[in-house]
């Protein structure tokens, strides 16, 4: 039998008609349409999915949809300032070149946007653990570190030159 | 938030205010195209369509690895409410057969199962959940048959057969090459080294695992949109499988999320063409799990391979005579064509002048042994390399002078008889490496390890070939068009999987037509609009659409100037130039923009095509038509050499990899950010090869089929990786460049293995080299009192 439950999406109140046993992405996605998150696994193991769910990233894909209830979600949808400006996180990842295939993006960057929340100078190590659940197959990581280090510096106004040095 | 009848944005997009008013130039970093909508969430991938009146299809896979299928049960999956069609064999009218070289693979399974990933049955149903149902609901009657799971077996006599049609029995395919006497050569070296190297089966692993959807259209038209390396030969396979014309077929490729091989023919594409032709008409969905994707998808080849080398007291190599048995699974895929590139790069690159290649391609009943980036060439660089550090360990010589010593030059013959006539760059990279602190300054770092530490150093010397080679024609059409509001469209024929090609189009066009980025417009893959350019694949994407599309940008260029001098009365269009929007009169200043100049042009004036195709080696090597079919052999090579520091620590076998350095010769660089996503991102696929990716198979079946216990390197596992380019110019490419999707991937599992050698003393021949592998073979070389 579905349940309604109301929780917010990227700042819009949201009700949707789920069953018990479903999980956030399967919501985000098929429901709400909201194909940024991905399903890599299925299974909480490579990151695709993640969004964050107050302030916290997590796998929305064993995340149990009813959890959410009441709660705060953001996606990569909703990253993006009102006027449409990209969050200072994708301009580094276009700029530095974290991009490839793009399937891992949207996890890695909610990973990010975690981290650098909640740490706004971190060291090298520290950005490679923060994104060690985010597996992504094409870019080897380096520029991904680079892309989060960049990023870091310019949100704390620090100047470029030092992030090209870190 | 909810538009279920939006049709699926295919076309990149870019934001104005991140870069859309540069002009691209060649030889800069820009950012790319695609990545404007992948930061943002917005790209939809083939896996991304909810559309309106969508309903989902799955598989019925086998679940045993050989058998004779006797019935298929669907009764109880069609009584299911929400079931809308549970398919066989016998719904299929056309050959029911796919594969690129040999057509040996079922769309759904008709007289045998031959690996569990085989496909029974196709159930279509209207949600994900009631699918799933429907396939637990799905049974079939086999008659289980005895199984062949080692090369070792299946050739053996009286083994059972995978193919009973299949003339070579379980070999699909032998290779052999034999120049000067490697009989009468031994005799002539002064030191031989022997092994036997096997590597494992390894899945892509790529995030995206295969997807698709497709819809009958009111006109008969069956489009198929799929995550997809090659569009234009999916539908020829699908229209042969299924009994349609191909005219009928429209297959559309969006920015893959990852292939690296593994979407390098037909996965979801029949499948979903059948399922679309009993779905009344609505859009039908197919999205493999991720254990779907580790059962039935291709592999990496598992490899065992021989090899005798030997050579002269001063280190000249003189014979080499290799055995290679590769486990191409049950189907042929391109399980040919793997080990004819495997063999063509068996000896490396290196001159040997008595050479003895021999290589099968042995059917089983094992996973779909397939492409994967390296194609072959990763399992024979492990082997070569690690006998060049044994040879020169025999030799008590400097690894690296020892390859120097036996390097390629432009104007050599290669180990298999190619006289290398294009840009030859290894002796430049391995001088570069020779160079470098973390060679030259390795001892100090060595012996500063810690307690219970080891450290030591690898090097490996590689060379990939590109393009299809001489048979099967390496071509691509590119197409380029000034569009009515004065924009330029490009036409991609090849896909872009995240190698980032498309983005490097647009900098070709622009770059050519001096263009601003957001003037130009990319038309991805797409059987009814683009034209037919090959598949991605080869480290030929580039090289071959690249020169196809400089030749498209120059010839739309010229009509354009013309037309302008024209329409401004000057004699001569070397007068004029492009300018963004528009077309300038240098001498006067007078313009005309392109939006007006495209008004007194008809279409075909405003559209150009150009063809090109790849230049095939001229020699006729001494190999039958068979292995020159397979594509044997290449003219043109990229090089590299690459070095890698390692820490064993002795009480756990853990290996870490400290440090890489990879310096390539892959011609001159388009873009330096693609580049170095290329060679790094390989070389962490190449990390993950050498210490821990491993699918694990018994008796036919994957143990390993998740990411929990199939494990692909993290963000922490990968070192900081250095990348130098040689930027050699090679006369034939696009502005100089080569391919370098494949090479560095070729590198990482003999360089750690030398390096882990270095550190230890002990060489460890099968790979992955986990921590148990490593442990035990400290251990026995304790117990062989520290002489290994």
């Amino acid at each position: 039998m579905k349940l309604t439950i109301g929780f917010s999406v990227n700042g819009d109140s949201v009700e949707v008609e789920v069953l018990p046993h479903w999980n956030l992405l399967k919501v985000l996605r098929d429901v709400l349409e909201l194909t940024g998150a991905k399903q890599g696994c299925g299974e909480g193991e490579c990151g695709a999915c993640t969004v964050l769910v107050n302030g916290a990233p997590v796998n929305s894909c064993i995340y149990p949809v009813l959890e959410v209830e009441g709660k705060e979600v953001t996606t990569i949808e909703g990253l993006m300032d009102k006027s449409g400006r990209l969050h200072p996180i994708q301009q580094a990842f276009l700029e530095k070149a974290g991009v490839q295939c793009g399937f891992c993006t949207p996890g890695m960057i909610m990973s990010a946007f975690a981290l650098l929340k909640a740490n706004p100078d971190p060291t090298e190590d520290e950005i490679r653990h923060a994104i060690a659940g985010n597996m992504c197959r094409c870019t080897g990581y380096v520029q991904i570190v680079e892309s989060v280090q960049h990023a870091a510096a310019v949100m704390s106004g620090r100047s470029q030159e030092r992030a090209g040095k870190e | 938030m909810k538009n279920k009848d939006k049709p699926p944005e295919l076309q990149p997009f870019f934001d104005k205010n991140i870069a859309g008013d540069v002009v691209p130039s060649i030889g800069i970093s820009m950012p790319r195209i695609d990545a404007y909508a992948k930061v943002t969430g917005r790209e939809r991938y083939a896996a991304d369509y909810y559309g309106f009146d969508m309903i989902w299809a799955g598989v019925k896979r086998a679940g045993i690895p050989h058998a004779r299928l006797k019935s298929v049960n669907t009764q109880a999956a069609e009584n299911l409410p929400g079931v809308i069609a549970v398919l066989t064999h016998k719904n299929i009218s056309g050959s029911n057969r796919q594969g690129v070289i040999r057509k040996d693979q079922p769309v759904l399974v008709d007289d045998k199962v031959r690996h569990c990933g085989d496909a029974v049955a196709l159930v279509l149903a209207e949600d994900k959940e009631t699918l799933a149902k429907a396939i637990k609901l799905t049974s079939a009657d086999f008659e289980p048959l005895p199984g062949v799971f080692t090369t070792e077996t299946a050739l053996e006599e009286n083994a059972p057969l995978v193919h009973e049609d299949h003339p070579g029995g379980n070999v699909l395919l032998k290779a052999s090459l034999e120049i000067g006497s490697v009989q009468s050569a031994k005799e002539h070296c002064d030191v031989l080294v022997e092994a036997c190297f096997e590597t494992p089966l390894v899945e892509h692993a790529y995030l995206e695992t295969e997807a698709g959807w497709a819809q009958l259209k009111e006109d008969g038209k069956l489009e198929i949109v799929a995550s997809t390396q090659t569009p234009f030969r999916d539908r020829m396979e699908v229209a042969d499988a299924l009994g349609l014309e191909p005219e009928r077929i429209r297959m559309i490729a969006p920015y893959a999320g990852g292939a690296f091989g593994g979407k390098d023919g037909v996965t979801v594409q029949s499948l979903l063409g059948l399922a679309a032709l009993h779905a009344n008409g609505r859009p039908v969905k197919m999205w493999w799990s991720r254990e779907e994707s580790f059962i039935a998808g291709t592999k990496r080849h598992a490899a065992r391979m021989y090899y005798r080398l030997g050579a002269k007291a001063d280190g000249s190599l003189h014979s080499l005579d290799t055995r290679l048995y590769f486990d191409t699974g049950p189907y042929d895929h391109l399980g040919g064509v793997v080990i004819t590139l495997a063999l063509e790069h068996s000896g490396g690159p290196y001159r040997i002048p008595n050479v003895s290649f021999k290589g099968w391609a042995v059917y089983t009943n094992n996973p779909i042994g397939g492409a994967f980036r390296g194609f072959g060439v990763a399992q024979v660089t492990a082997a070569m390399e690690q006998m060049m550090d044994m040879l020169a360990e025999k030799l008590a010589m400097d690894p690296l002078k020892l390859r120097l010593k036996n390097a390629v030059r432009k104007g050599d013959k290669n180990c298999v008889g190619v006289t290398l006539t294009h840009s030859t760059g290894l002796v430049e990279c391995l001088e570069a490496v020779a160079r470098h602190p973390l060679w030259t300054e390795r001892a100090a770092w060595k012996s500063k390890a810690g307690p219970f530490k080891r450290r030591g150093a690898g090097i490996v010397a590689l060379m990939h070939a590109s393009g299809y080679g001489p048979v099967v024609p390496d071509v691509a059409n590119a197409k380029v068009e000034l569009t009515a509001e004065g924009k330029i469209k490009v036409y991609c024929g090849v896909v872009d999987m995240g190698q980032g090609n498309a983005a490097t189009n647009l900098q070709i066009a622009g770059s050519i037509l001096c263009q601003n980025v957001d003037r130009i417009e990319l038309i991805l893959p797409d059987t009814d609009r683009t034209l037919p350019s090959g598949s991605a694949s080869a480290s030929r994407c580039t090289y071959t659409f690249g020169n196809a599309l400089i030749g498209a940008c120059e010839t739309l260029k010229l009509r354009i100037l013309q037309r302008a001098a024209d329409l401004l009365m000057v004699d001569d269009c070397d007068e004029t130039a492009l300018i963004p929007g528009a077309v300038r009169h240098l001498p006067t200043g007078r313009e005309i923009p392109l939006h007006r100049l495209a008004t007194f042009m008809n279409e075909s004036e405003r559209t150009a095509t150009q063809r090109f195709r790849a230049p095939t080696a001229k020699e006729i090597p001494p190999v039958g038509n068979e292995i020159r079919l397979h594509g044997f052999p290449h003219t043109l090579f990229s090089y590299g050499a690459h070095l890698v520091r390692v820490e064993v620590n002795e009480l756990t076998g853990v290996v870490d990899v400290k440090r890489y350095l990879s310096v390539s010769d892959c011609g001159k660089i388009i873009n330096p950010h693609v580049y170095e996503q290329q060679i790094q991102g390989a070389i962490a696929q190449g990390i993950g090869y050498a210490l821990s990716e491993e699918v694990q198979v018994n008796e036919g079946k994957v143990l390993t089929a998740d990411l929990a216990t199939f494990i692909i390197p993290a963000a922490s596992d990968v070192p900081e990786i250095e990348s130098q380019p040689v930027e050699i110019y090679e006369p034939s490419g696009p502005y100089g460049l080569k391919g370098v999707g494949e090479i560095a991937t070729n590198g990482p599992l003999p360089a750690i293995a030398n390096a882990v050698a270095d550190a230890c003393g002990v060489r460890i021949f099968r790979s992955p080299l986990t921590p148990s592998r490593v442990l035990r073979a400290l251990r026995e070389r304790l117990s062989e009192g520290g002489v290994h």
